[in-house]
Order: C-alpha cells, then sequence, then structure tokens
C-alpha cells in the first residue's frame, strides 16, 4: 500500500497543508522546526491513532484552535481508501472513511499500517516497561485492530478496579465487607479481557522473534544473537485462556492484601514487560549506543516484515523520521539495503547529505509550513 | 454577550443536557416572542413536575403517589421482577409488549470512578423485596456496557442465595439489521448465544 495524498488542517504548526505522494522513496528536506515530522506524523496518526512522539493529543493540535483535522488517501492495488480523522483533545475523536461518519474512530484501524523508526526509538531498549508495552500495543493494533477494542475495555475496567481499591483506604474499618463483594466483580471482568491480551501478546512476541533474530544478523553480523522474551505479570506454564485465567484469578487473591494497602492493581498485562537480551547480557544497561541504535531498527524492521506477513494488502509505509544523522556507515548499507524494494518510505532529514544518495527519491523541502517540489 | 436576565436565562439553559451555547440563545429568544400566558404554564408545569413528582416507594419509577400505575396494576404478574438502570428505561420496555411483571429501578450502576457502589444504588431495596414477595424470576435488563455486565454480575451473585431465578436480556444482532454491518463483538456474543431452530 502506499500514500497518494496527505492534507491536514490545524495540525501541530500547519494551519493548512495538502501534498501529493508517489511510491517509491520521498524525502522531506529542512531546517529544524519546519515541519517535517509532523507530516510524517499525521500520516502515522491514520494508521495507529496515536503519535510517535507525544502520549496525549493535545500537542497535535495548533495553538489556540479547537480540533485538528488529517486526510490521508490510501491506494493499494487499484483501491483507493480516503481516512480521515478529526483529533479534539476535549472530547471523543471523528473519524470518517470514504467521506461517510465512522461509528467508532477505531473503524478506520487496519486500512493503512504504517511503521515509523525515529530517534525516539531508543527509548525500547533505554526506557520503562510502559514504552516497550505500548510499542507491542500498538504493532498488535495493526496486526489486528479488534485488540483496539479489548485493550481500551482493559483499560476501563483498571480505572474503575483501581478507583474502588483506593476507596477502600479511608473505608477499611468500616465497609470493607461491601468493598470485597463488588471487587470480585471487577476481578472477573479484569480476568476475562487480561486473559486475552495476555495470550494475544505471548502470540505477537513469538511470531516477532524469528524476524528479529534475522534482522539483527544483517544489520550486525559480528554481534551476539539478539533476542526478545515476553515477561508477563502473569506467568503460566501453557499458554491458552483458560490457563492465564486460572493463573490469574489465583494471583488477585494472593495479593489482595497488597492491592489494597496500596490502592492500586498490581496483577494483569498493564504491569508486563518485554526482555531484550544481546547473547547472554539484557540490552538495558549492557549494550552501547550504536548497539541500542541497532536494536531499536531491528525490532522495527521486524515488526515492518511481521506485517508484510499478515496484511493482504501488501507492505506497509515505511517511515523513516530523522535517523540517518546518527547511523553509522554500515548500519545505514543495510538499511538502504532492507527498504530498497519497499513499496513506499518517507524520509525526514534536516541535511540531504545526512541521506544516502540511494535513498533519496523524490524530494519535497518543508519551510516555514510550506512543501514544495524543487 | 447580552445584557441582565436574558444572558442569565441563556446560560441557565445552557446547562441542560443536549443544549449547547447556540441552542440555549435561541430557546432564550423563542420564549422573549412567545406571549406570557404560554411562559407562564411552563413555569408552572417545571415547578409543579419537582413537586409533585416522586418516586414509587416499591419500584423507584416515578410517580406522583407513593406506589406507581404498573405496581397497582393488580392485572400484572407480580412473580417477575425486571430491573433496569433507570426510570426512563421503563418506557423503552413497555412498548415491546412483551413483559407483564414488575419493574425495580436501579438508579444507576455501579462505577467507582464516579464513586457509585452497591450501597448508592437501590440494591437493598431488591433483595428485601425478593425476600418479602413471591419472587420467582428476576431479569436484569442494565445496559451491556463494561458497568452494566459488572451491575449484573453483582446483583447474579448477591441474588444467588434466594434461589430465585436469575435471568440476563440476551444480546445479539438487531432485528432488521445486517451482518454486514454488526461490529465483531456484537456478532461473536450472537454466535455464542445461537440457539437451535431445528
Amino acid at each position: 500500500m502506499h500514500v497518494i495524498s496527505l492534507a491536514a488542517v490545524d495540525f501541530r504548526s500547519y494551519s493548512f497543508v495538502e501534498i501529493e505522494l508517489t511510491p517509491g522513496v520521498t524525502t522531506f528536506v529542512g531546517k529544524n522546526g519546519q515541519g517535517k515530522t509532523n507530516l510524517v506524523e499525521a500520516i502515522s496518526y491514520c494508521s495507529t491513532l496515536s503519535s510517535h512522539r507525544v502520549s496525549q493529543d493535545l500537542p497535535l493540535v495548533k495553538l489556540n484552535q479547537p480540533r485538528a483535522i488529517v486526510r490521508t488517501g490510501v491506494k493499494y492495488l487499484e483501491r483507493t481508501n480516503w481516512l480521515e480523522v478529526e483529533i479534539w483533545p476535549s472530547k471523543t475523536n471523528k473519524a470518517k472513511l470514504n467521506g461517510s461518519e465512522c461509528k467508532k474512530t477505531k473503524d478506520i484501524l487496519g486500512i493503512l499500517k504504517t511503521i515509523t523508526f525515529s530517534p525516539e526509538d531508543l527509548i525500547l531498549v533505554k526506557g520503562d516497561p510502559g514504552d516497550r508495552r505500548s510499542f507491542l500495543d500498538d504493532l498488535l493494533i495493526q496486526k489486528s485492530p479488534s485488540y483496539a477494542g479489548v485493550k481500551s475495555d482493559y483499560e476501563r475496567v483498571l480505572k474503575q478496579r483501581n478507583a474502588l481499591l483506593k476507596s477502600a483506604a479511608p473505608a477499611k474499618k468500616n465497609n470493607l465487607e461491601s468493598i470485597l463483594s463488588t471487587l470480585s466483580i471487577w476481578d472477573d471482568q479484569l480476568i476475562n479481557f487480561g486473559a486475552q491480551i495476555i495470550v494475544a501478546k505471548h502470540e505477537l512476541i513469538n511470531e516477532l522473534l524469528p524476524f528479529i533474530t534475522k534482522t539483527y544478523t544483517e544489520i550486525a553480523p559480528q554481534s551476539s544473537e539478539l533476542s526478545i522474551k515476553y515477561l508477563p505479570n502473569v506467568e503460566t506454564m501453557d499458554v491458552n485462556i483458560t490457563e492465564v485465567t486460572k493463573a490469574m484469578q489465583e494471583k488477585i487473591n494472593l495479593r489482595q492484601q497488597d492491592e489494597l494497602i496500596r490502592g492500586l492493581t498490581l496483577v494483569g498485562p498493564h504491569r508486563d514487560d518485554m526482555e531484550i537480551t544481546i547473547g547472554q547480557m539484557p540490552a538495558k544497561g549492557y549494550a552501547s549506543h550504536g548497539e541500542t541504535w541497532s536494536v531499536a531498527l531491528s525490532l522495527k524492521l521486524a515488526s515492518f516484515d511481521l506485517l508484510k506477513e499478515n496484511s493482504p494488502a501488501g507492505d506497509p509505509v515505511l517511515i523513516l523520521d530523522d535517523v540517518f544523522a546518527e547511523l553509522d556507515n554500515d548500519r545505514r548499507n543495510q538499511l538502504i539495503h532492507r527498504v530498497k524494494d519497499v513499496e513506499q518510505v518517507l524520509i525526514t532529514a534536516a541535511v540531504l547529505e545526512d541521506v544516502p544518495k540511494e535513498l533519496i527519491g523524490k524530494k519535497l523541502f518543508v519551510k516555514d509550513g510550506k512543501v514544495e517540489e524543487l | 454577550m447580552y445584557e441582565g436576565s436574558l444572558q442569565d436565562l441563556i446560560d441557565a439553559l445552557g446547562k441542560l443536557p443536549g443544549v449547547g451555547p447556540k441552542s440555549a440563545q435561541r430557546l432564550a429568544f423563542h420564549f422573549l416572542q412567545t406571549d406570557s400566558a404560554t411562559v407562564q404554564n411552563l413555569a408552572n408545569l417545571l415547578l409543579e413536575v419537582k413537586q409533585k413528582v416522586k418516586s414509587c416507594k416499591t419500584c423507584g419509577a416515578v410517580s406522583e403517589t407513593d406506589s406507581c400505575n404498573i405496581c397497582n396494576d393488580t392485572r400484572r404478574d407480580v412473580s417477575i421482577i425486571c430491573v433496569i438502570e433507570e426510570a426512563k428505561d421503563i418506557s423503552s420496555i413497555e412498548k415491546t409488549r412483551e413483559f407483564k411483571g414488575r419493574y425495580h429501578v436501579l438508579g444507576g450502576v455501579i462505577s467507582p470512578i464516579d464513586g457509585i457502589g452497591p450501597d448508592q444504588l437501590r440494591i437493598k431495596e431488591l433483595t428485601s423485596r425478593v425476600t418479602n414477595e413471591e419472587i420467582k424470576e428476576v431479569i436484569v435488563a442494565t445496559n451491556p456496557n463494561l458497568e452494566g455486565e459488572a451491575t449484573a454480575a453483582f446483583l447474579v451473585r448477591i441474588l444467588e442465595p434466594s434461589g430465585v431465578l436469575v435471568t440476563r436480556l440476551a444480546s445479539g444482532l438487531p432485528v432488521g439489521g445486517e451482518l454486514e454491518y454488526a461490529d465483531e463483538v456484537t456478532l461473536g456474543r450472537a454466535l455464542k448465544g445461537r440457539r437451535q431452530v431445528s
């Protein structure tokens, strides 16, 4: 698939921008702060409904404007689908597919698939478990869009359950009984959605692992083997819904006292992590800066391969945001080798010299919120 | 911005559910142009409704007396109770003409985020009805969303010891709808709840 058109209104620094895109490589060039990344961010928002730079929607909307609108045209074979998202920081976002309003914003998920690699991805290695969880969540949503529903239901239950646990602390003496009686109904809901998430993540990691090992061997041939392992908060011998449900119920019973004292849900996939190892060593803390880049790049390229294999609609759109300046020659060459056959690659760079000549393709110059082809 | 009482009226109307600033302004100007008698009548009705309408002591539905029309109706089946979230849900179920029993209004759903637990709802009243009246079946008709399901699960747990039959409204495909337009959760539930026809 490839994006043929992007239009944005009141998005980041842009009041209005409209650009046409073609298959192959397109490089956005411009000085820092001119709005290159904003353009690719708008495109990736249409595929994940979240930004790779911020977790809240507010910064995406131009200052003093109520909402932002992003529209992309996505072409696969002869068919073009038009995706439009209205981003409202103060209320629910709206989405349109081919001009008609969707019941839920997440209905547009799965039509445009993108993989973005940017300097922010170093947090996959260095950052907190939460960063790795959102990497897995985002990938899972792109792979099977119905997961977005399970995830949002789980988050809602988690919020309700935490509110109940929090209220338990002051109420402890007089009506602990009544709190415990409602707690168990939230337990059931937590386990229902939580078990589905844990099983889905197990499957995802198993599918991703061979791609990661292969990609890393290509990018860093001299290095030891790269491996990832799912560290679920609830561990089981066999991974299936029944087993995980049972184990999660047991763990919840076991930790109930702690949960009541801390007023927080301590059991469930919201406390998962993913372990990344190079050879025998954990990547976090041990990997050099260069290795960290290689690992992050491998995770993203492996995600690309995974989506490509599972997608009937061809290659996802690959976005390389500001990454060439920091890559050394070897990694750069590997990247060139990997991306040259991808249907559509969007690159941003501050200076054209950073981008390898083989990859420059079509050039778009971004200056003061204007995009020009020279 | 307008002056004095007009702006006050617009602000007050704007606080009503479903009324934004534009509609509030439109309503306020409509009142300005309407003759005094009509407006007076509306004002009286607003006050009257607040004074007269209370809730039924038994089921919690809106009523001008201590006992509502449905609870008083001797033709209705006293052995079945349908549990609903809000009093306004009664009219939806009444329209079906399928239900001949009586109602019980919870006054909301369990939602710890909003500080609502079982004690804030009319659950105690329900359990005492089940023990004191000759109830055979309780139909739980809370909304099929997270909080509604949680409340239903809680009611099942609370009512279990009394031995009464507890049922839940089925969820599935809308009548006259098309499979193509059903979302996957609804369709999944419809598949799970399929029934034998041959």
